[in-house]
């Protein structure tokens, strides 16, 4: 599904701020594949993400996904393949548009956004359908702007936003970070359920190495921007212990 | 009386300023100084039309079209070419003098015995009733289609443009081009004000942009203050606040100037004005 064939990038090249975030990556994610990648901060893990998703370029190598060429496609572009869950739940969400205005825009996420009015009392309950599967009472809260629900509630819609049209890789940066445990440990469950139920393949970059040791079927480490362990297994977490000792 | 009425129309006229303004600031979260330059391109555009071709539906789309290519060419500066969004919209604001100079071949066209918008609507006598229906009438075309515009798919992308720009884009909205149509669009509505005060006013005259931004930015600013205080916050309503506004402005503005205040402090009262708008709510929140 994603093929990286040596991928590099460095940010601010010839200056004393030189960082070399990624060296000769060469990945191949199969599909329906559910990566986690682990490594700690600056290992370069969310610039090879923001790759894949295209938001940084890479200056050197190729991209593919479902088999066609994108090293030089816009973020904006890829959006037809990929739906993304971000660290910060105000990035994943319009704060000041209603929650059915922001599941109207995930809703055409790979098509065109034309001069139609597609807020209709069909599509408001699929969307109330959807969320009540929530359990979060929100399904009654249609018209209320984005802002004024909990970062959590925020992070639990984006998961229902990213299935409200087709989607075939989900990448999540630390989705549950910025979240208290119990809300982090729900989130993840439920991004766990829809990767399954819907067959996406996913990327999930966390520190929880609890989560990484519960989801998945294939643990990546990753190193001063390389790669430094790739099991294509489930790791328990006393393994995972010992990758960071 | 007559004053007030006049005042209002003024301000009915202004509201098409205010939309655009309500567009660029509020909806893209970019100060858009071309304002200033594609107001009087809006009054120009109308004056060149109507002198030569005395059309009055050419001269007002013209000079949307012509509002569209100037804030087109500021998105293009400041999405393309990267530069900040103030300063692009401060160079084409400049160059647009010069444009608008040109355009016109002096400083001031005066409107003597050429037909214009008012007199539409010639099955009603009174002149100020006239006046008044006819922008009464352009005004709810505008608040139609801008509530029907900013509720489509393209309006919500266009409104969660301003509001999460990484989010957008994560739904496959190209932002540069958004806010291109954004700012064409805004300049377009802010030049149909030009055309229809330059045609209430009965001239166009090179200076008459100096400053609109700053009105139309307070007009915007007063109608969302009296929303607030309603505590009605819908698309449909935060529109007919840009109309109370706009229109409460320029009573203001008449109230002033009935006091006896010498027109020319009319725009140092105007800019304080806004900055007690702008102020006020900041100086409440501290307390």
């Amino acid at each position: 599904m994603i093929n990286l064939t040596d991928i590099n990038k460095t940010f601010n090249p010839h200056t004393p701020q030189e960082v070399r975030a990624l060296r000769d990556i060469n990945l191949h994610i199969a599909n329906e594949d559910f990566v986690i990648i682990l490594g700690s901060n600056g290992s370069g893990k969310s610039t090879l993400l923001n790759i894949i998703a295209g938001n940084i370029l890479a200056d050197k190598g190729q991209l593919t996904i479902d088999n066609q060429a994108v090293t030089h496609i816009k973020d904006y572009d890829r959006s037809k393949w990929i739906a993304r869950i971000f660290q910060d739940p105000f990035s994943g969400t319009a704060s000041e548009l209603s929650i059915i205005d922001n599941f109207r825009l995930a809703s055409i996420r790979t098509k065109k956004k034309g001069l139609t009015i597609g807020i209709n009392n069909d599509f408001k309950k699929t969307v109330r359908d959807k969320i009540a599967m929530l359990g979060l009472g929100l399904e009654d809260k249609l018209e209320q702007p984005m802002g004024t629900l909990s970062g959590g509630q925020r992070q639990a819609l984006t998961l229902i936003m990213a299935i409200m049209d087709d989607a075939k890789i989900l990448l999540l940066d630390e989705p549950a970070a910025a979240l208290d445990p119990k809300t982090s440990e729900i989130i993840m469950q439920k991004a766990n359920q829809l990767i399954h139920e819907f067959h996406l393949t996913a990327i999930l970059i966390t520190h929880n190495l609890k989560d990484a040791a519960t989801y998945g079927n294939r643990v990546i480490l990753m190193k001063e921007g390389s790669i430094a362990i790739d099991k294509k297994e489930k790791v328990t977490i006393n393994e995972l212990h010992n990758w960071f000792s | 009386m007559n004053f007030y009425l006049s005042a209002i129309m003024l301000g009915l006229g202004f509201v098409s300023l205010g939309f655009g303004i309500f567009i660029s600031m509020r909806i893209f979260n970019i100060p858009d100084i071309t304002t200033d330059g594609s107001y009087t391109l809006g009054g120009v555009v109308t004056a060149v039309i109507l002198s030569k071709y005395s059309s009055v539906p050419m001269a007002l789309m013209l000079s949307f079209i012509a509002g569209i290519i100037a804030g087109s060419a500021t998105g293009f500066i400041n999405t393309k070419l990267k530069v900040n969004a103030l300063l692009a919209g401060i160079l084409i604001m400049t160059a647009l003098y010069s444009v608008n100079l040109s355009l016109m071949g002096r400083s001031n066209i005066p409107l003597i015995n050429l037909p214009t918008v008012f007199d539409w609507f010639s099955f009603i006598n009174d002149n100020s009733m006239r006046q008044f229906s006819i922008l009464l009438f352009i005004t709810i075309l505008l608040v139609a289609f801008l509530s029907w515009l900013l509720k489509t798919d393209f309006g919500i992308a266009m409104r969660a443009t301003g509001n999460s720009e990484t989010m957008v884009r994560a739904m496959g909205v190209d932002t540069s081009r958004m806010k291109i149509m954004g700012l064409a669009l805004a300049n377009g509505l802010t030049a149909v004000s030009g055309s229809l005060i330059t045609q209430y006013q009965g001239f166009a005259d090179i200076n008459m942009g100096i400053g609109i931004v700053i009105l139309g930015l307070g007009s915007v600013m007063i109608g969302e203050t009296m929303m607030n205080l309603l505590k009605v916050n819908s698309l449909f309503f935060r529109l007919i606040g840009v109309i109370i506004g706009t229109v409460v402005f320029r009573l203001i503005l008449a109230v002033a100037l009935s006091l006896g205040i010498d027109p020319n402090y009319l725009k140092l009262i105007t800019a304080l004005i806004v900055l007690a708008v702008v102020s006020l709510p900041n100086l409440r929140k501290k307390v």
